[in-house]
């Protein structure tokens, strides 16, 4: 039996399939969620990130293009093992007692569903950016270079209730979802015993709740008017009493 | 004491299944549950009913032949026994008891609460056993195995093969069951030269079987009457992932076929 066989055609295979391309994506989201939290510094750091970023161009493509096979092949996984699961108990139990799996191991379909629903609607509020779903200005950086404001952007974004609560939902409940998936993909590839599978899960419920943490700190922020929107071209810009920053820019324009 | 069994009776795989009531007056508290059924079924019997089918063997916890999902859980309230040692002291004068079979698409049932749990033993004959030449028994201590290995394969070995593993999971999957048995035998350095070829036949016999896949919640262990770890997944997959990547590798002799 070749690899592919027993990735796509086994049950274990395609368990690793969901552990593989689970570890990926959280390695994005770890990243993600670093690069994001640029948003408390000036708002040079984040604009100059991002053009960075966009600056890798075809690279920049062949990372999307990998992540969005991840995704894909991680939800065609759970698609696949839920259907079969599902067929190997045509009739169900009248009662059936949970002895210890996990609340969030239990909702992993639900948490899944809603967190790639979200992040549907992410990438078209912030990556492929509609009309209408949000503020996307132009700035320049310290050295004159034309760039997106993705700090605006993000700010103007955030200052909207509905949508920060929708994203402080969403990553909520990707946490959630990792506090199950993060020890699962151990128990998957054959790395987990008894020697520190509590350990695990703990570690795997503290980096959710940090993770949780930190990505809420951006709306958070935001909303608490501690981020500002700092262009003085954007809508909700709010000029300081003395801003050598926004003087010097105005001077400009 | 007294307890009503609320029970699931069927003609066979293709009658369609319904609930009965039955009472079952004057019990001592330390009859087993089968016992209690036995007393039920007299009552059926003398009154000219079909008695209660249910599966049972050795009543003492060893042969994995007792198979109800009491109340939910497979093997009644308690934990580390089977229902052949699970005593009516554990329920309440009164209670109501739910009584309904294994439940998978793996283990048709057969009558009542009997279900069919050959799947099992197909998995066996995939892999669940060494080749080795029968004959005098061979010298104790031929081969030394260390405490720790010993005692890992026994822990995997105390697995009766009642199927509760596959009752209790929300997927119906076989996996507490068949890392057990391929985990024993991978131990122990009798088991070692067929490690790969038990681990791949018998996973892919578990998948053709139609039970469902593990998603790590250990519902199995927890409802295993011998308390086997979850571990020996984890331990199976390690296995299993290491046999296909060397089965990829491996060099196949030139008079094969």
């Amino acid at each position: 039996m070749n690899i592919l066989q027993v990735l796509f055609k086994t049950s274990i295979g395609k368990k690793v399939l969901m552990a593989v391309t689970g570890l990926i994506m959280v390695g994005f989201i770890v990243g993600h969620l670093i690069g994001n939290l640029q948003l408390f510094a000036p708002p040079e750091k984040i604009n100059a990130y991002a053009h960075f970023l966009e600056g890798l161009g075809p690279a920049l493509w062949a990372i999307r293009a990998f992540l969005l096979l991840t995704l894909a092949l991680h939800v065609w996984m759970a698609i696949q093992l839920t259907l079969e699961n599902k067929a190997a108990r045509p009739k169900d139990y009248t009662s059936q007692q949970t002895l210890r799996a996990s609340y969030a191991s239990r909702t992993m379909r639900l948490s899944g569903f809603i967190v790639l629903a979200f992040l549907i609607y992410h990438l078209l509020h912030f990556t492929v950016r509609i009309e209408g779903f949000g503020t996307y200005p132009h700035t320049t950086l310290l050295d004159g270079t034309p760039v997106r404001d993705v700090h605006s952007m993000m700010v103007f974004g955030f200052q909207n209730v509905w949508i920060s609560l929708f994203y402080i939902i969403s990553v909520g409940l990707l946490s959630w979802h990792l506090s199950h998936g993060l020890v699962s993909m151990f128990q998957t590839i054959g790395l987990q015993s008894r020697a520190w599978s509590n350990f695990l899960s703990k570690l795997a419920v503290l980096f959710s709740i940090l993770y949780f943490l930190g990505n809420a700190a951006i709306p958070g922020a935001v909303l608490a008017g501690v981020v500002k929107i700092e262009n003085p071209e954007v809508a909700g810009y709010v000029c300081p009493a003395k801003c050598a920053v926004c003087e010097a820019k105005k001077a400009k324009t | 004491m007294n307890v009503t069994i609320r029970v699931w009776r069927q003609k066979n795989d293709q009658s369609e299944g319904r609930f009965e009531d039955h009472e079952a007056k004057d019990l001592n508290p330390n009859m087993s549950f089968l016992e209690m059924l036995d007393v039920v079924n007299e009552d059926l019997t003398n009154a000219g009913k079909d008695p209660i089918a249910f599966a049972h063997d050795c009543r003492e916890g060893i042969c994995g032949t007792c198979s109800c999902m009491i109340n939910g859980k497979p093997h009644g309230p308690e934990s580390g026994v089977a229902t052949c040692q699970t005593y009516m002291r554990s329920f309440q004068d009164g209670d109501v008891i739910v009584v309904e079979p294994f439940r998978a698409k793996a283990f048709p049932i057969i009558k009542d609460l009997v279900c069919d749990r050959s799947a099992f033993d197909s998995i066996m004959h995939s892999g669940g056993f060494i080749s080795i030449r029968t004959g005098s028994a061979p010298d104790a201590n031929a081969i030394p195995i260390g405490k720790e290995v010993a005692d890992m394969a026994m822990d995997a070995a105390a697995c009766i093969g009642c199927g509760a593993c596959v009752a209790a999971c929300k997927n119906s999957s076989a996996m507490l069951f068949v890392s057990a048995k391929a985990g024993q035998l991978n131990l122990l350095p009798q088991g070692k030269p067929e490690k790969d070829a038990r681990v791949l036949n018998m996973v892919a016999t578990m998948d053709e079987a139609g039970f469902g896949n593990c998603t790590n919640q250990y519902e199995c262990s927890a409802a295993c009457p011998k308390e086997i770890s979850e571990e020996f997944i984890s331990k199976l997959n390690r296995d299993y992932l290491a046999a296909s990547v060397k089965s990829v590798f491996k060099a196949v002799p030139s008079t094969m076929g």
